[in-house]
């Protein structure tokens, strides 16, 4: 088991509820545990609809995951 | 240099800040919120951001703007929070020796930013709903 940090923002932080969590996972990677959380919060979003950041930088879906990673799962972005 | 800012952007400052020598342009963009988008009255704007995951993901597109054109410096501010109608939403100052290189860094740089900064939108409509920006 590892420990992870996630950090939801915008539509992603209005559907679970929270803005941070920090929980114990198996997920080995980033698309692993995006799909476990999905079903836990009901998510409507396929994973191909976000992105993903591990640490602060951007990661493949494919991106192994490490005890005590900070994960954000990323809507589609829309600056300026 | 990139920063989210929850206070009002203030162009004065910035420009006069932002200047060497070197440089004979100095080219901004000021992005501001605006009444309408896509048919639907616009009452206000919430910003929100991921501010060192952005941090990061600007300082190559500016390593990219610097490579591709002869310019010196980027700057770029953007709100985060809630916007009024008319509220300055981002700004982004290029420095360069010449105008043209200038301008093309600042169109670059603001192309590259809407989709590729963590920064999310939701728009409140004057009927009350909102609705985010590019959700699926």
């Amino acid at each position: 088991m590892m420990t992870l940090h996630l950090t939801y923002y915008a539509s992603l932080r209005e559907q679970c509820g929270r803005s941070e969590e920090t929980l114990q996972t198996d997920a080995v990677t980033a698309k692993e545990l995006y799909d476990t959380q999905r079903v836990r919060y009901g998510l409507p979003w396929a994973s191909n609809h976000l992105t993903v950041a591990v640490n602060d930088h951007m990661a493949p879906w494919s991106h192994p995951l490490n005890d005590g990673d900070r994960v954000a799962f990323l809507p589609p972005m829309a600056g300026g | 240099m990139f920063a989210l800012s929850s206070a009002p952007i203030d162009q004065h400052p910035l420009r006069t800040a932002f200047a060497d020598d070197e440089s004979g342009a100095y080219v901004s963009f000021e992005g501001r919120v605006r009444n309408h988008n896509q048919g639907r009255e616009v009452r206000e704007l919430f910003y929100e951001g991921a501010e060192t995951l952005a941090q990061n993901l600007f300082a190559q597109i500016e390593q990219e703007a610097l490579s591709q054109f002869a310019i010196r410096e980027v700057r770029c501010i953007h709100r985060v929070g809630l916007l009024q109608i008319g509220d300055k939403a981002v700004w982004i100052g290029v420095l360069a020796a010449h105008r043209g290189p200038a301008f093309d860094a600042c169109r670059y740089v603001i192309d590259e930013l809407k989709s590729r900064l963590p920064i999310w939108k939701k728009e409140v409509f004057i009927d009350g709903t909102s609705e985010w920006i590019n959700h699926p």
